[in-house]
């Protein structure tokens, strides 16, 4: 695991270009920052700034170099590189409150957005007009929208929310893909057509994830639980309840082994191998045991003076000193993950190896 | 100065009532639910003795299950609400302090929880001894829970 600081400032959001050598991140106002890898550092090649809210997602295509970022002003861009400059265009996703989330499909023709208007907004291309369309999916949704994540077939769409439920979509745009064969979560899918709806998860759903499979569906709720929905055994929904702080992301890394971290500032490994049997295996984050050398009686009455702990460090025990806010996958595949990345309020950013026992 | 000649009627108006966007929890019917006290009938004779007269040595465990079974988490109804707490915490009193801890270990992870969510609520009323009593048990419940389990009496949309 190597850590990495970008200073002081919270990072809303992080995204890896294809070959993971450029990471482009927001720290908490209403720029993106796109970081080189230059040796051990990251050093800042572009600046997008064209957003007047804060940004709160930022999603990276890594076949088609666009990247996709949406902020508090309502608003989405959709970045292409061109001689060297990333230039914005701007995305018509029609909502009246702040975006929350975005995402690209897997084959990058469409991405999902997420809202404070309790809508999902399908965005896609349209050549005639040269312009980025978008669809609303309302349907039952009754709060904002926290968190989103593509079922590999590119047309199912999972959706936490703060009304405290869990949802997959139908997101099939006919105007550009064909007719999706049925799946273990259903056989018609028009658009907006609700495959799965989980209500009362407890509190609000944070994050989901997407098995790589697709046939299984996870999701951390803010009442210290994670879920897990299996398609193929009846939409069954099994729940671990932790005993921890809150999680606040999630991340399928192998078709059983799931990561989650949070508000505990270290990620978990859980696994999950049929109805009821999700279970916790182990903290990720294994502290390393700091020497401590002798303090002298003065210099114990001192620290408890004026830090009221006899501890030298007063910074906690994990890599991350502030809560994980985002997971993401850097190295090997959906279904066998290597290397997988996380970012927090602390401004760090930490890329952790994932090795199955 | 001039009266007013325009009715002030509109002034009571909760328009928050009639935005159609407006967000209704959804309750699904409690109003059958009893809770621990309707239970009481099939509570043995030793253990609801053992309740009903403190200070006892009796059953302890068993009446500590026994109240915890059934809560009235779904009901509207704040008097049954009420009698599960002040039996919980009859119970909770009676308890030993070393006694405390094989108490907590008995349960399971709901049950954990539920007893947290009633130690909550009982320190929401403080009378002479309670939160003396409550907080030991909370030193216990916590050991076992975690901060988990504090999270979901916070977070919990029904609760005891």
């Amino acid at each position: 695991m190597s850590l990495y600081s970008f200073g002081l400032e919270p990072l809303s959001c992080h995204t890896w270009n294809k070959d993971r050598t450029q990471i482009a991140v927001s720290p908490n106002n209403n720029v993106v920052n796109i970081y080189e890898k230059k040796g051990k550092d990251w050093v800042k090649i572009h600046e997008l700034s064209e957003h007047s809210g804060r940004i709160t997602g930022i999603d990276w295509a890594p076949e088609s170099n666009r990247i996709v970022t949406c902020a508090s002003d309502r608003n989405a861009y959709v970045w292409t590189l061109k001689d060297g400059v990333w230039k914005p265009t701007l995305v018509l996703v029609r909502i009246n409150r702040a975006a929350t989330c975005v995402k690209w499909s897997p084959l990058e023709n469409k991405f999902a957005l997420g809202s404070g208007a309790r809508l999902i907004s399908v965005c896609y291309f349209e050549e005639e007009n040269d312009w980025w369309l978008s669809k609303h999916i309302k349907k039952s949704v009754r709060s904002t929208v926290l968190s989103l994540d593509w079922h590999p077939n590119n047309i199912l769409l999972a959706a936490g929310s703060a009304d405290l439920q869990c949802r997959v979509f139908s997101a099939y745009i006919k105007d550009i893909e064909d007719k999706p064969g049925p799946t273990a979560w259903g056989a018609k899918m028009p658009f907006g057509e609700v495959l799965l709806e989980h209500k009362d998860c407890g509190g609000w759903v944070h994050s989901v994830s997407f098995s790589p499979s697709g046939d299984q569906l996870a999701w951390v709720a803010h009442n210290s639980s994670i879920t897990v929905a299996d398609a193929t055994q009846g939409k069954e929904v099994t729940q671990l309840t932790v005993d921890r702080l809150p999680l606040l992301s999630v991340l399928y890394v192998s078709p059983t082994e799931i990561v989650a971290a949070g508000h505990d500032c270290c990620p978990y490994q859980f696994t999950y191998k049929g109805p009821g049997a999700l279970e916790f295996v182990k903290k990720l984050d294994i502290p390393k045991q700091s020497s401590k050398g002798g303090l002298s009686a003065m210099q114990l009455f001192q620290n408890l003076d004026k830090r009221a702990s006899e501890e030298e460090s007063i910074d906690l025990k994990t890599l991350h000193q502030n809560s994980i806010t985002q997971l993401c996958v850097v190295s090997g595949e959906k279904a066998k993950v290597e290397k997988y990345s996380s970012v927090g309020l602390d401004g760090a950013m930490v890329i952790w190896d994932f090795k199955i026992q | 100065m001039s009266k007013s000649t325009m009715s002030a009627r509109f002034r009571r108006v909760d328009v928050d009532e009639y935005d159609e966007n407006k967000f209704v929890d959804e309750e699904d019917g409690g109003e059958n639910q009893l809770g621990p006290d309707e239970a009481e009938s099939h509570l043995s004779p030793a253990v609801l003795r053992c309740i009903l007269n403190p200070p006892c040595t009796g059953n302890l465990m068993e009446a500590l299950h026994a109240v915890l079974k059934n809560p009235p988490i779904n009901t509207k109804n704040q008097n049954v609400k009420d009698r599960a707490e002040s039996l919980v915490l009859k119970v909770l009193s009676a308890f030993k302090s070393s006694d405390i801890e094989k108490g907590v270990q008995s349960l399971d992870k709901n049950g954990v929880d539920l007893l947290m969510k009633y130690i909550y609520k009982g320190f929401e009323k403080p009378s002479e001894n309670s939160s003396a009593v409550l907080l030991q048990w909370h030193e216990k419940a916590l050991a076992a829970g975690g901060v988990g389990s504090i999270v979901r009496v916070l977070t919990a949309r029904k609760t005891v």
